[in-house]
């Protein structure tokens, strides 16, 4: 009899496997005894990407710190929607401190831990990209540079959707926020250079940075637990979408992060020390209007005052990714 | 033991008697000693287990300490001025969430100007924040007020501010006795933190809270320092039990049972105020001395007591409420309240400026004749001032003001040698 490898992601997603899968290869979201370690009835909008990553993440990382974790949270939309007093979906040892010090308050935890001895306690920190790269970037250079033993994960939902969705500086270009509005002869946000934290992350040369979306559970939870069994700063960026601030569907969640994913626009890999070590490759490329059209953020830029030339320097930036990164399978012989 | 040392020295060995496990530290002037000196001593291995952090900023210095203070480690940083402003956002955050950090402030002043000679507005700006606020006359007291700061602190879950004077205490080197480990071992029990992140048993902490809540939250951060105001002295004779020596405590009086005019300071410049008064009671004068030490909580029942016998005070203070004059001031006015007591308030030492005693003595004396303006400034150069006002008179694009001003300063010294 020969041998037929089991391909499991003929259907676009690699979850469907999980049945086809021994015990231990199986995702953690997959086991009915994953640690639930942010647990249902917090008030996350319908479809939120935010809550599915950081579920995802967090349950992860629980698993490879064998439930001996403390996360630090971010003022944005995860730290509003888990903790409204008097409750809290959080099964881990917790604290909200600012919006901008996550970083910094995740090193004191990290040092508490280990002037005390505790080695078996890991910390994370996590924020949205407003906490991340814009108010939190600071400290979280300060992390970085030290090499603190954190691993912080930013949940980029590509604005300020707890305040409004208004600008962050990981707002794509062209796209409508509530302070980038969709007027004048150039609508939507500008066309800045943009602050690539996962390369800036890289360029501080910590031990471990990766990028990942919530189309992808198992990449996600591949990262989050390597990064676990590692020490010093490690930076983990998941692409959740927003459904409230992009206009999207809030079935359409996963669809959208796969479509960033497969036209370019957001690049999946992972990086060691400064160097990148594997690209998660574009399995079925699509132009990258099929990306912006479900989102009403990009709306303006379709229909009867359509911008193709705004579109087609979205796509030259979603070429440049797929260039720079190698993301497209070598076409081999 | 007995040693001459300089202030900072003496409060970073204070410091690394009280046990501490995290310090956060970033550079700024008047405190950059105290940090260094406990820098040396961590790496050393002396402190171990005590981790010491180079942060990037002073709020992400807080940030850690609020991190490391929450996961029931015993957090030391300290800080001044700028700094101090850089990080009240989360000064404020660690005194919501009730965390026991202490921090010493070596008072600056606040620019622009940028200035980095002491006065007190960097500290009396956060005298909101909720944190306790302990002011040392010598580096003695700056020692002693470390040491009973972790405990009352740590005992009442909040954080204490240890205020001492830039340069005038920190820099100088007088004769202190340092305690000795064993001593600090049985007046400080290890920290046993009443909220901690613990993945054994887990907790949220920082939750956001509504209207329904938040006012009962506030309301516990003032109980907490009402509960100071008993504890403090209580805990300053315990302290001397075991060290020796009268240190902290709510207020102290000098010379003032039979006094008319009493001198209400805060800091280093009691030191000279008793001089003076000294040299006045020697010529007759009725005059006595309070000196204030926990300006938060403010302890409004022992200052009244002190004043209400006397027939007038004056409140010497290095700090400026601007637009309306004093804010030691105000909160003393509050303390004697339907008193009928003649209250003034002098605003001195600004921005390191020197208090003589040839100044404090006609102040002093002007104010027993009752003939002071309600605000007085004192040493301010008037031709200076008004030389300005005036240049602003006639000219609309009048220019940078501290730029003005030191010309002026510059133009009439020149006259003076020239």
């Amino acid at each position: 009899m020969s041998f037929q490898p089991v391909k499991f992601y003929q259907t676009g997603t690699y979850t469907v496997g999980n049945r086809l899968l021994a015990p231990d290869e199986r995702s953690v979201q997959a086991n009915q005894m994953r640690g639930n370690s942010i647990n249902s009835g917090h008030r996350a909008c319908q479809g939120c990407g935010e809550a599915l990553g950081a579920r995802y993440a967090i349950d992860a990382a629980m698993v490879e710190s064998n439930g001996q974790l403390i996360a630090a949270n971010a003022t944005g939309c995860l730290e509003v929607f888990s903790t409204p007093y008097p409750e809290s979906s959080w099964q881990v040892p917790w604290i909200h401190s600012l919006f901008g010090n996550t970083a910094a308050v995740a090193t004191g935890i990290a040092a508490a831990m280990k002037a005390k001895g505790r080695h078996e306690v890991r910390v994370v920190a996590q924020g949205g990209d407003g906490g991340t790269t814009d108010i939190g970037f600071g400290c979280l250079s300060g992390m970085f540079e030290r090499n603190d033993d954190v691993l912080y994960i930013c949940y980029d939902n590509e604005g300020y959707m707890n305040t409004g969705v208004q600008r962050s500086s990981a707002t794509p270009p062209a796209a409508r926020t509530a302070t980038t509005m969709p007027v004048g002869p150039e609508p939507g946000n500008v066309f800045g250079q943009g602050k690539n934290v996962p390369e800036i992350a890289m360029a501080h040369g910590i031990p471990y940075v990766a990028t990942a979306t919530v189309a992808d559970l198992r990449d996600l939870e591949y990262k989050v637990r390597k990064a676990m069994r590692m020490h010093g700063a490690r930076y983990i960026q998941i692409f959740v979408p927003c459904p409230l601030g992009w206009g999207t569907a809030s079935h359409d969640t996963i669809r959208i992060a796969r479509l960033a994913k497969e036209s370019g626009m957001f690049p999946v890999f992972e990086a060691e020390h400064g160097e990148v070590t594997s690209v998660l490759k574009i399995r079925n490329k699509v132009a990258i209007g099929e990306y912006l059209k479900p989102q009403k953020r990009f709306a303006h830029l379709f229909g009867k005052h359509a911008h193709p030339e705004t579109v087609a320097r979205l796509q030259a930036i979603a070429d440049r990714n797929i260039r720079k990164y190698g993301l497209l399978e070598e076409e081999t012989d | 033991m007995l040693k001459q040392t300089e202030g900072s020295k003496a409060v970073a060995e204070a410091i690394a008697l009280c046990r501490p496990e995290v310090i956060c530290a970033y550079p700024i002037s008047p405190q950059t000693h105290i940090v260094e000196a406990l820098g040396e001593m961590v790496k050393a291995g002396e402190l171990a287990p005590c981790e010491f952090i180079n942060v990037e900023s002073e709020f992400a210095a807080m940030s850690v300490a609020i991190g490391s203070s929450a996961a029931g480690a015993r957090s030391y940083t300290a800080t001044a001025s700028q700094g101090l402003l850089f990080m009240v956002e989360a000064v404020y955050n660690a005194a919501g969430l009730g965390l026991p950090i202490v921090m010493t402030v070596a008072n600056r002043a606040i620019g622009a100007p940028i200035n980095i000679w002491n006065d007190h507005s960097d500290s009396l700006s956060q005298r909101d924040s909720g944190w306790m606020q302990l002011f040392a006359e010598t580096n003695q007291e700056a020692v002693d007020l470390h040491i009973q700061a972790f405990r009352l602190a740590e005992e009442l879950s909040m954080p204490i501010m240890v205020c001492m004077d830039g340069f005038i205490l920190t820099h100088a080197f007088e004769r202190v006795d340092i305690p000795a480990q064993e001593q600090v071992d049985a007046y400080l029990p290890p920290f046993d933190p009443r909220q901690v992140l613990d993945p054994a048993e887990p907790v949220s902490i920082g939750a956001m809270v509504g209207p329904e809540a938040f006012m009962e939250v506030k309301y516990l951060a003032h109980a907490k320092q009402m509960q100071a105001l008993e504890r403090i002295p209580q805990l300053a004779d315990e302290f001397k039990k075991i060290f020796g020596r009268d240190s902290g405590g709510l207020v102290r009086t000098y010379r003032a049972d039979d006094a008319e005019t009493m001198i209400v300071a805060m800091g280093s410049v009691l030191g000279t105020i008793k001089d003076v008064v000294d040299e006045m009671r020697a010529e007759g004068h009725k005059i006595g001395v309070l000196g204030i030490i926990s300006f938060r909580p403010f302890p409004l029942e022992q200052v009244r007591a002190a004043l209400i016998k006397s027939k007038r005070f004056i409140v010497l203070e290095k700090s400026l409420a601007v637009g309306m004059g004093g804010i030691v001031a105000t909160n003393v006015r509050m303390a004697v309240t339907g008193s009928g007591l003649r209250g003034f308030t002098a605003i001195a030492g600004l921005g390191g400026r020197a208090i003589p005693k040839s100044s404090l003595h006609k102040l002093f004396r002007q104010a027993e004749q009752e003939k002071l303006e309600p605000v007085t400034f004192v040493d301010l150069d008037w031709d200076v001032v008004n030389k300005q006002l005036e240049r602003e008179k006639q000219n609309r694009r009048s220019g940078p003001i501290a730029e003005n001003i030191l010309f002026d300063k510059g133009m009439s010294s020149s006259a003076k040698f020239g």
